[in-house]
């Protein structure tokens, strides 16, 4: 394969971190960003934990025309993607227009733009429907504003597999660089944290309802009851290494070895969910034994039963105890399409700077998740080789494989 | 990779305005009949535009249990009951194919719009309390809220296990989807895949959000002719729903079996115009590289191709903008070559109709018709191909360019052949 991936620019924008030397600083030093819902009040709700992104103002970061033409998903998505473009000293304009794309992951769309203009519609009628929501709610918004913003005319795509999304968006992303793209911008995030988002989510029966942000999100632990949910994500900028060296990027995170997906077997089958499979995929396409991966970055679930199946799957692959695993994310709140993008993120940085961010809250590990979880404190390794894992609700199962590159 | 498997479509099922699966679909485009006609779904009085390309679509009829009915939005209903048309259409059995080896590929470009609209004007007293009550949420509002649980619904009903994704790229989410099925074939990381595209976005959201920019037709007085495309007169898209589903194979496994194959799918590709949300420059210079390069992938060159399935949605800049692009790509072969747009018949689906084109594309090779443009009476001066006005057209087909354009600047072209012998 000449044509490798290679990640050479990193955009963050999480609720413990704006930017992504705050949040890697933030989460090796177990910082949280969990705490009480502030954007409405959540008085009247089961939830009233969340990761919100508190110190990101849209105006400081996304020229003003847009930001009344896009919902706050957006905002955070187009400031992380020029930021990751920052990082990677890339401007668009020294690369030939139609072989750069964009590629992101949309859990929900503009939830809180979309529930705005349909209180204006029921309230008020339909001439009182503003013109942007055609444009903002959808899904492929982010994609959209990122493509224009930085007038990338390549293959652009978005991809919806709720938690697995950025995985599937980050494979694409390797799949555009192996057949000619020279760049791609891809991951995700989301931002559904008004209050029809917050009932949606709620809806589903596995956030957390635990008040004390310290506590309430406790994956693979004994007192796990749901999770919590988060905004905001991560960009990265993905390019072929020879390109990328010749242009003399300033830096190279790491390349995409391997990576796969899977879908859980129909529900009530009885038979073993798709996680494991998807793990071992990853692994061969990447050309990797399991002993040869220095750390997996978790799905961690916060729900019991998904703790357990996780924890197998890991145990099945890696052998008991068999590889560090961490789920820094219990800093975050799960971020929907962000999540699994702001672990390839973490997972880049720990290879970059050789240390396993810890896993915040965990105190004592449920009988069947006996992994080797890194808690306390960050854990200083050599990492050369990193695993993310991430679950979309429904059935979706997908593995990354990130490799230092020499 | 795997450089020399092909994708071949074995099996189509269509959810159209004006009947629901394939045959009635290809009755209704041979006959160049229409199916606009004034809203029914909602009570669309106080609406700039009244008009909707309806599903005459009952789910209990159609197969779907209780259980699924309460928990799938309408869009998700009809992708499924197209994907096990497909499945009975391509004469695949399950178990025939071990599930690891079956990937999902569907899209979608508003999702559950209808159901989450729905639920929100419940909780929210009819949008009176920008606080909803949680303590009524039913429990598959977050399946609303998640797109990606059409694709589940799929998985489920086919059984498939492999690589399972929901494409959104807005209004080319269907050529997206089927593109990227066609992807998982021919990279080996899947042998057989349900790919296809469900919108059902005739709800009062989505028809105000059209409103607010004039993008659909007022033409109410008349619906049955409101969807022009290319004529002078037209003033706009009309809203549609529906769906497509197919059974994509690689093809050495489906000639193994015996399959019935449609055509062969033999070039994708997109590109974006990075100019604006909603916008198109008429020079259609974006649309026309997506055609290059899929021409190019398939090795299939601008003499070949035998009819141009429009995006023809119906609005001023599209229809110039992509006509302009066919000159471009195709130069003076787009003179030559049939173009039609069926949105004409069926109104624009959204996401869902990449993949609804694609099905007309599919059965114009298996019945060497072109389907007409409907209500193209005085063509626009500065659209000047041949549109295939208002009846359908024997012609020998073997290679058709299909083609989308949507909000986010998204342009995407896919290249259809007649199967060739080996």
């Amino acid at each position: 394969m000449s044509r490798r991936a290679v990640i050479t620019g990193i955009g963050v924008t999480a609720p413990n971190g704006l930017g992504t030397e705050a949040y890697w600083a933030a989460t090796l030093e177990g910082r949280s960003g969990l705490g009480p819902i502030s954007r409405f009040d959540p008085a009247g709700y089961p939830v009233r934990v969340a990761g919100e992104v508190s110190d990101f103002t849209a105006a400081e970061h996304v020229p003003s025309r847009l930001i009344p033409q896009t919902d706050n998903w957006t905002h955070l998505g187009l400031t992380a993607a020029a930021w990751a473009l920052d990082d990677a000293g890339a401007d668009p304009a020294a690369f030939p227009e139609y072989e750069m794309a964009v590629v992101t992951a949309s859990s929900s769309g503009g939830t809180e733009f979309g529930q705005r203009e349909i209180e204006r519609l029921w309230t008020k009628g339909p001439s009182w429907v503003g013109a942007y929501q055609s444009i903002a709610w959808f899904y492929a918004a982010t994609t959209g504003q990122i493509s224009i913003r930085h007038g990338m005319r390549g293959s652009c795509g978005v991809v919806c597999a709720e938690q697995a999304g950025a995985l599937d968006a980050a494979g694409q992303a390797r799949q555009l660089i192996r057949t000619g793209t020279r760049l791609v911008v891809t991951g995700g995030a989301d931002a559904s944290l008004c209050p029809y988002g917050l009932t949606a989510q709620y809806s589903s029966g596995r956030l957390s309802q635990g008040d004390d942000p310290g506590r309430a999100y406790l994956p693979f632990d004994v007192g796990a009851a749901g999770y919590v949910p988060g905004e905001g994500g991560a960009m990265l900028v993905v390019e072929n290494a020879a390109d990328a060296h010749a242009r003399s990027a300033p830096v190279i995170y790491g390349e995409i070895a391997g990576y796969a997906a899977t879908f859980d077997p129909r529900p009530g089958s009885g038979r073993e969910p798709g996680l494991r499979r998807a793990m071992e995929l990853a692994l061969a396409d990447a050309g990797l034994a399991a002993g040869g991966v220095d750390v997996v970055f978790a799905d961690a679930a916060g729900v019991p039963e998904l703790d357990l199946q996780e924890a197998a799957a890991i145990r099945a692959v890696f052998g008991p105890a068999g590889v560090p695993v961490t789920a820094p994310k219990t800093m975050t709140g799960r971020l929907y399409a962000g999540g699994a993008a702001l672990d390839l993120a973490g997972a880049l940085l720990a290879i970059r700077d050789g240390v396993i961010p810890p896993t915040a809250g965990v105190t004592e590990l449920a009988p069947g998740c006996d992994l080797d979880l890194v808690r306390g404190a960050a854990r200083e390794a050599r990492v050369g080789t990193a695993m993310v894992v991430a679950r979309g609700y429904g059935g979706f199962n997908a593995a990354i494989v990130v490799t230092k590159t020499d | 990779m795997v450089n020399d498997r092909r994708v071949v479509i074995t099996g189509i099922g269509v959810t159209a305005p004006g009947g629901i699966g394939t045959k009635a679909f290809w009755e209704l485009l041979t006959a160049g009949r229409t199916a606009t006609r004034n809203i029914t779904l909602f009570d669309a009085s106080g609406f700039r535009s009244r008009i909707g390309a309806e599903c005459d679509f009952d789910p209990a009829a159609e197969g779907l249990s209780p259980q699924e009915i309460r928990r799938m939005d309408r869009a998700a209903q009809f992708g499924v009951v197209c994907a096990r048309e497909a499945l009975a259409d391509s004469g695949l059995e399950e178990g025939a194919v071990p599930p690891e080896r079956i990937g999902v590929s569907i899209g979608s470009a508003v999702g559950c719009t209808m159901g989450l609209e729905q639920e929100y004007v419940v909780l929210s007293d009819g949008g009176r309390r920008w606080l909803v009550d949680p303590a009524y949420a039913v429990q598959h509002l977050y399946g609303y809220m998640v797109p990606s649980t059409m694709a589940c619904e799929v998985a489920w009903a086919a059984g498939a296990e492999g690589p399972v994704s929901l494409i959104s790229t807005g209004c080319t989410a269907g050529l997206d989807a089927v593109g990227n099925g066609c992807q998982l074939i021919w990279t080996g990381r899947a042998d057989v895949v349900i790919a296809g595209a469900t919108d059902a976005p005739l709800s009062p959201i989505t028809a105000a959000c059209f409103d607010a920019i004039k993008a659909t037709s007022p033409n109410n007085d008349d619906p049955a002719h409101a969807s022009r495309p290319f004529d002078a007169d037209r003033d706009g898209f009309v809203l549609g729903e529906g769906a497509a589903v197919f059974v994509l194979e690689e093809r050495e496994a489906a000639r193994r079996r015996g399959a019935h194959i449609y055509a062969e799918i033999v070039g994708f590709a997109g590109r974006s115009n990075a100019y604006h949300m909603t916008g198109l420059k008429p020079d259609g210079r974006e649309m026309a590289e997506a055609i290059r390069q899929a021409m190019h992938l398939g090795r299939v060159d601008a003499a070949d191709i035998d009819y141009i399935n429009a995006h023809g949605s119906g609005t001023k800049q599209n229809d110039r903008h992509e006509t302009a692009a066919f000159k471009r790509a195709l130069g003076r072969r787009a003179y030559e070559v049939p173009v039609s747009s069926i949105k004409s018949m069926i109104g624009h689906s959204l996401g869902a109709i990449g993949a609804i084109e694609v099905a007309a594309c599919a059965l114009a090779i298996e019945h060497q018709v072109v389907p007409p443009t409907a209500n193209l009476h005085t063509r626009d001066p500065e659209c000047d191909l041949d549109y295939v006005p208002l009846t359908a057209r024997e012609h020998p087909i073997d290679s058709v360019l299909s083609v989308g354009s949507g909000f986010g600047g998204f342009q995407t072209a896919m290249v259809i052949v007649r199967d060739r012998a080996a």
